[in-house]
């Protein structure tokens, strides 16, 4: 199986829609003529032409607005954030007009939409270039949020949300645009609301999305060379829908559950999976469940500082010392 | 502003001198039941039968009717809160409309929107947006839908003059000139964003509508009163979009009688009773159209009179279908949420969407 980038695998998830549907068109910032601020559209323009490669102004209100305008007319629209950051000055087009024109018309339309774009701190750009808003749009009701943490997820979910027929939120990870991993040549889809378990282990589970579950799995490895403890990885991938019954079924198993996210730790995903697990599998636990999540302030600049805020592999071993 | 009609030429504008006796008769009376259904939806609302705002369109007749009366099949509509006018002037029956605010199962968005979310995208009609210039975005991508789909339409996309000074507003007017999209942004202009007269809450030179200058792009400026002028200038902006594939800004002067909502506490204080008065007895645009069909023999006045009454039948009927309707069900609040769970689809077979305990 050919290994492929992450950013290769959203590039060719992109390419194989734009070919198989005619009404599914790229927009954002310097995705056509300058093939993507972070290379993720590289060559589509070229290959597909102004039609379906569209570069908009700065002007994420706006040019989110029209995609759902556009998508309410039956197109597939593909917004890019060149920073999910950059959603928050658009977050009423977002959640009011794309996460609630469906239900406020009482089922007479629905919005096929994609916003995808990087998620992530650590990578030094300051708070305002920093945000997850995973758990904030997570909350709202109409929208799905999916974050995919491998080239095989990225790939696979990116399909299927293009194909979904509500608006799906993608939030992918500059850290991970440049790492591989093996991605067959034919095509498959992931289902949204499945999660993937990417380590099995008896001892404790480890629950996480997008790049913490890299972090986990580097846990996961010193855990059991270094302690004999054998944790089991189990990635969301999929935030709304939930896949509960893995994270549940796992549980039951090791009992014992840390959630490990890059979001910050006041409701954040964390807190609604760890809420999840007391109410439906309190007998099981033989410890509280733990949450590990960014330090809780805006996103630092100072580099080695920033490396702290987040999760890191030492701070997840620690954590799961502390519950096992 | 001293005449009760504007006089001609409008009259006499090709896209006038193609309507029948009973097209104009058919403007008459869609203006009455709009001025019903309002009048009988305020009653019901100090009666307390419905919740939330309401946001009446009385006054402005003119300004819906006359514009929608120029679309054809692949022209589409979206609007504000202040939404009745455009939902009758589409042609979306009274019944579900009243039966919306009464927050009934029956209404036309399952009582789920209520009076400032009525949609009806079989007629082309895509709202009924809550957020003052939230849909001025979504008229653009209505537009470009058209474009990419090689239609020949365009998308009406009516805002307030309150809601010219928000970005979104101004990124949807960039993109729309800078993509040459077939959308024609409608402000109209009654003069008050909520309480705040026009003067006080917006920086500009002649008009408001000037504003598309700076975006290299058409406008134009008039009254609303007159059903005639209300087809003949919006005319010239549909046939840029339809020919050309370029937007326009038009401002539509009118008026409003009652306050923002009807719960404007102030209504009566930032304005004068004279200043309401003068226009109710100038320039109120159902008199007007009276006037026109009377001075062209078109109508008497018993069959005016006739028209007032059926209107007003026609909405007690629509508050009967909406006091014998059911309220929704419980389990209704989580239905159309999401399109491919109601439909059961196999892209919702995993995972759970809602999270009540």
């Amino acid at each position: 199986m050919p290994l492929i980038t992450y950013r290769e695998a959203l590039r060719a998830a992109l390419s194989e829609e734009i070919a198989r549907d005619e009404n599914v068109v790229i927009l954002g910032e310097e995705v056509a003529q300058y093939n993507g601020a972070y290379k993720v559209t590289e060559g589509l323009w070229k290959r597909y032409g102004d039609k379906r490669l569209i570069d908009t102004p700065i002007s994420e209100a706006g040019f989110l607005g029209m995609g759902i305008g556009a998508a309410m007319l039956g197109l597939r629209p593909v917004m890019e954030l060149m920073f999910w950051s950059f959603a928050y000055v658009a977050l009423d087009q977002i959640i009011n007009n794309a996460g609630c024109v469906r239900y406020m018309s009482g089922g007479l339309l629905n919005v096929p939409i994609v916003i995808r774009g990087p998620a992530n701190g650590g990578t030094n750009v300051g708070a305002t270039h920093s945000h997850t808003p995973e758990n904030l749009l997570g909350n709202m009701p109409g929208l799905k949020v999916v974050t995919p943490a491998t080239a095989y997820d990225a790939k696979g979910l990116m399909k299927t949300a293009i194909r979904d027929n509500d608006p799906v939120m993608v939030m992918e990870n500059t850290l991970l645009y440049g790492e591989k991993w093996e991605v067959p040549e034919e095509e498959y889809l992931i289902p949204l609301g499945v999660a993937d378990v990417k380590r099995t282990g008896t001892d404790i589970t480890l629950i996480a999305h997008g790049r913490a579950v890299i972090t986990c799995l580097k846990a996961a490895g010193l855990l059991e060379a270094e302690h004999e403890i054998h944790a089991e990885v189990i990635d969301l991938r999929s935030i709304r829908p939930l896949d509960e019954e893995t994270i549940l079924d796992s549980v039951r198993k090791t009992h014992r559950a840390l959630v490990v996210e890059e979001n910050k730790p006041f409701c954040g995903i964390a807190s609604q999976i760890a809420a999840t697990i007391q109410e439906k599998a309190f007998d099981e636990l033989d410890a509280p469940v733990g949450r590990l999540s960014s330090i809780d302030a805006p996103a630092i600049y100072s580099p080695p500082l920033e490396k702290k805020q987040l999760p890191d592999p030492q701070r997840v071993t620690t954590k799961v010392l502390e519950i096992c | 502003m001293e005449t009760l009609a504007t006089p001609p030429p409008y009259a006499d504008a090709a896209i006038n001198k193609q309507l029948t006796n009973d097209d104009k008769v058919r403007l008459l009376r869609d203006m009455f039941r709009i001025r019903r259904f309002e009048q009988t939806s305020l009653k019901y609302y100090n009666l307390g039968k419905m919740g939330g705002f309401l946001h009446l369109y009385t006054g402005q007749e003119a300004v819906a009717v006359g514009t929608v009366s120029l679309l054809d099949k692949n022209d589409h509509v979206i609007t504000a809160y202040r939404d009745h006018g455009h939902a009758l002037a589409v042609g979306m029956d009274m019944k579900p409309l009243m039966a919306e605010l009464f927050g009934k199962a029956t209404g036309c968005s399952k009582g789920k929107g209520g009076s400032m979310h009525f949609f009806a995208p079989d007629k082309n009609f895509w709202g009924g947006h809550g957020i003052v210039g939230g849909q001025t975005p979504l008229g653009a991508g209505i537009a470009f839908a058209l474009k990419y789909k090689g239609l020949r339409g365009c998308c009406l996309c009516y805002l307030g003059d309150g809601a010219i000074n928000q970005g979104p507003f101004h990124e949807a007017l960039n993109l729309a000139a800078l993509f040459k999209l077939p959308v024609i942004y409608v402000i109209e202009n009654n003069g008050y964003s909520m309480g705040t007269s026009q003067k006080r809450s917006s920086a500009f030179h002649d008009n408001l509508a000037q504003r598309a200058e700076a975006y290299d792009m058409a406008w134009d400026v008039f009254k609303g009163e007159d059903i005639y002028e209300v087809r003949a200038r919006p005319q010239i902006a549909l046939d840029r979009a339809h020919n050309l594939s370029e937007p326009t800004i038009l401002e539509i002067q009118t008026y409003r009688y009652y306050g923002h909502s009807v719960a404007d506490a102030n209504a009566k204080k930032y304005r004068t009773p004279e200043e309401i008065e003068v226009y109710k007895t100038k320039h109120d645009p159902l008199r007007v159209w009276t006037q026109h069909l009377l001075d062209e023999g078109i109508i008497s006045e018993q069959e005016v009179e006739q028209i007032d009454i059926d209107a007003k039948a026609e909405t007690n009927q629509a508050v009967q279908f909406a006091e014998e309707s059911p309220f929704p069900e419980e389990g209704d609040i989580v239905r159309d949420v999401y399109r491919e769970v109601d439909e059961q689809t196999k892209a919702a077979a995993h995972g759970r969407y809602f999270f009540n305990t």
